[in-house]
């Protein structure tokens, strides 16, 4: 009798301590994509100093490598800037959320020595350009689009990143969209097969190639770009306007692609080349991966409400480290989405007042 | 023949003469220790093989789906197409070759010059100074020679080597069409100043350990001191000095950050060294990382394999090489 007593005691015990444990201290593992590796650290000092219960690792280590140990289940959660394909996804038993957390740009710059105004760029040309169509800047379709410019005689020089990233997914997500012959020559993917030019490894290697060969054109990303004081091109959109690239413009991308998606939407849409007369056409989401299914309660309702944080306080950093906020009307729909997030059957997160503690 | 061996003679490690049996049982106690020291180092010596081993083995298992699927073609064809899921790595075999045989044309020469020189000609009070700056460069992490190729030495050769190389030679193939800065010649020539320390330490050594009654014996015959030095000095060194060059090729082989930062990163096979190229390590660093698919990865594994599998084959070459060539006899071949 005593013993028993002393044994179920004892067993209380280790729970209760067990439990004390793991809601003093939830570590929460990620990795994933490089490009918002900045304010998702800056995300998660900011939150691990408000909320010391929780401690959060990113270790960016690129979209290939987030999705995969993501997969292999050797983290919590994962960061991508390409959605993760149909097959991948059926791969894993379909468990796994998209959800936005910024939007990121890319943008064409160039060394031209004497050229004063951004250049403007309308789609086609920029396919053709990387698609070794266009090889010289005083090309008459460069010209047209670009009266009282001064144009030089030069060859045009490709640089394309050597590295797989989400930045060339992107840029060739775009060109996919807006160039047939691009679709069908080259597709769209985080490396592909460049048809003409040079590659440079990083947003710093395609910067530092551009800025040492005249006459070469690049993509980088758009916080980078700004960061840096770069030559960024103008661009046309699908509505005929020329947009300056800026995060502003990049936001609105994001809201003008929100009819195209519906509140049901996955999240894994391509927003290059959206609607929306000041939409930036060459933008993107970049993704968290969470499961839809965690087997640690405790884990993944620490887990949603740091996302939540960062969708809501945490967006407000988002402009001052060069990455573009999520259009606030999108905020519902992911909140109905990390709601179907459970643990063992249970949901794992009631919403953002019920966090409140 | 007296050679001053380059390192001294072990002693032989076991006496089991008769006559010492009784004092080996008088030991007993510290056999028994002497037994598991012996243990410990055998696994230990054993345990570098068997990782080589292991390398070898997971490089081939993760590189087998691409291996079936692509077969030996993946050796010759050049097209690198992640989004139709194509690969074939002859462009990046073709320029990890082409970037180290470049190097070694630039490098052998300057190496063996600083080395001849210091052995031979360099005044007493320069020796130390300059054999310590020359081997400062193998210090130099690879990453800072990035930097500075991209922002040094590619404008220098935009704007003074590759002009007049393309006025005179022009019309080579080797120099054919325009210049963008990075390209094959650009990898080359930093691989080059990479390599240039090792070959050159090592080459000095070698032509230290050459006797001076060899010098002497020549400069008897009446040899001026080039004939000495290229009559009697460097045959009998030139095991080593293969050997030194060998180790340089080597290092060039699998160097990754540099050459990536220099050599455009493009797939493309040609002649011309101004072109853009693409190595093995350069690929497998750059695209690593973003493989999301598992044929991508497979592929990538199996460039690595090939690059294992070249590199102990350059070694191997170098080993034959240097057994015909010596037989043995000239100094440094021990060393190798």
């Amino acid at each position: 009798m005593h013993r028993r007593t002393l044994a179920t005691l004892g067993i209380v015990g280790t729970l209760v301590s067990a439990a004390t444990l793991l809601t003093a201290q939830v570590r929460l593992n990620g990795a994933g994509a490089t490009f918002p590796n900045i304010i998702y650290q800056t995300w998660i000092l900011t939150y691990n100093q408000k909320f010391d219960n929780v401690e959060i690792n990113y270790q960016s280590i690129g979209s290939g490598g987030g999705i995969r140990q993501f997969s292999d289940k050797t983290v919590d959660f994962g960061g991508t800037d390409a959605p993760m394909g149909d097959s991948a996804i059926a791969a894993i038993g379909a468990n796994v959320l998209h959800i936005p957390t910024v939007l990121g740009a890319v943008v064409p710059t160039y060394n031209l020595a004497g050229v004063t105004q951004p250049i403007r760029f309308t789609p086609d040309v920029l396919a053709d350009i990387f698609l070794g169509k266009i090889t010289n800047w005083n090309d008459a379709r460069i010209a047209s689009n670009n009266p009282g410019l001064d144009l030089p005689r030069q060859d045009i020089i490709v640089v394309h990143r050597s590295d797989g990233s989400g930045t060339s997914y992107v840029w060739t997500d775009y060109l996919s969209k807006v160039s047939p012959e691009w679709l069908q020559k080259v597709g769209r993917g985080t490396s592909v097969n460049w048809p003409v030019g040079l590659g440079g490894r990083g947003n710093e290697g395609v910067t530092a190639t551009v800025r040492q060969t005249p006459g070469a054109i690049g993509y980088v990303e758009l916080g980078y770009a700004i960061i840096n004081k770069m030559a960024v091109g103008v661009v046309r959109n699908k509505s005929g306007n020329w947009i300056t690239p800026s995060l502003e413009s990049v936001t609105t991308a994001a809201q003008g692609a929100m009819d195209d998606m519906g509140p049901n939407t996955d999240f894994r849409v391509s927003i290059t080349d959206a609607p929306g007369a000041q939409a930036y056409p060459i933008a993107s989401f970049t993704w968290l991966l969470l499961r839809k299914d965690y087997p640690d309660a405790a884990k993944s309702r620490e887990l949603v409400k740091f996302v939540w944080w960062s969708l809501t306080d945490g967006q407000a950093k988002a402009p001052s480290l060069g990455y573009a906020p999520l259009p606030k009307e999108m905020l519902s729909w992911v909140e109905a989405r990390l709601k179907t997030i459970t643990s063992g059957g249970r949901p794992a997160w009631r919403g953002p007042t019920a966090t409140r503690s | 023949m007296t050679t001053l061996p380059l390192e001294p003679v072990p002693p032989p490690l076991e006496q089991t003469t008769p006559s010492a049996e009784p004092r080996w049982r008088a030991l007993r106690s510290v056999d028994r220790s002497d037994r598991i020291y012996r243990r410990i180092l055998t696994t230990l010596a054993l345990a570098l093989p068997a990782l080589i081993l292991v390398i070898l083995g997971v490089l081939f298992v993760s590189a087998l789906p691409a291996v079936t699927r692509f077969g030996p073609s993946f050796l010759w064809t050049s097209t690198w197409d992640p989004v139709a899921e194509v690969y074939g790595a002859a462009p990046m075999i073709f320029g990890t070759l082409a970037s180290s045989f470049l190097a070694l044309l630039i490098a052998v020469p300057l190496a063996l010059g600083v080395a001849i020189f210091l052995t031979e000609f360099s005044p007493r009070w320069l020796r130390q100074p300059v054999a310590f700056l020359v081997e400062l460069l193998a210090a130099i992490p690879s990453v800072v020679y990035g930097l500075w190729g991209v922002f040094v030495l590619i404008p220098f050769l935009r704007s003074y080597v590759v002009p007049p190389l393309k006025a005179v030679l022009g019309w080579t193939p080797f120099f054919d069409g325009a210049f963008y800065g990075n390209s094959l010649l650009a990898g080359g020539i930093i691989l080059a100043i990479m390599i240039v320390p090792y070959i050159a330490a090592v080459s000095r050594e070698v032509l230290l350990a050459v006797p001076t009654s060899q010098r002497e014996a020549a400069l008897a015959m009446g040899a001026t001191r080039w004939e000495a030095v290229r009559s009697a000095v460097l045959p009998y060194g030139r095991a080593g000095l293969i050997g030194a060059i060998i180790l340089g090729l080597g290092r060039a082989l699998g160097e990754t950050m540099a050459v990536t930062m220099l050599i455009g990163n493009r797939h493309d096979i040609g002649l011309s060294v101004l072109q853009p190229a693409y190595t093995m390590a350069a690929a497998i660093a750059n695209e690593f990382s973003e493989a999301t698919t598992n044929m991508y990865l497979s592929a990538l594994f199996e460039v690595g394999l090939i690059l294992f599998v070249l590199t102990v084959v350059v070694n191997a070459i170098a080993r034959i090489l240097i057994w015909r060539v010596a037989r043995g006899a000239a100094v440094g071949s021990k060393a190798l």
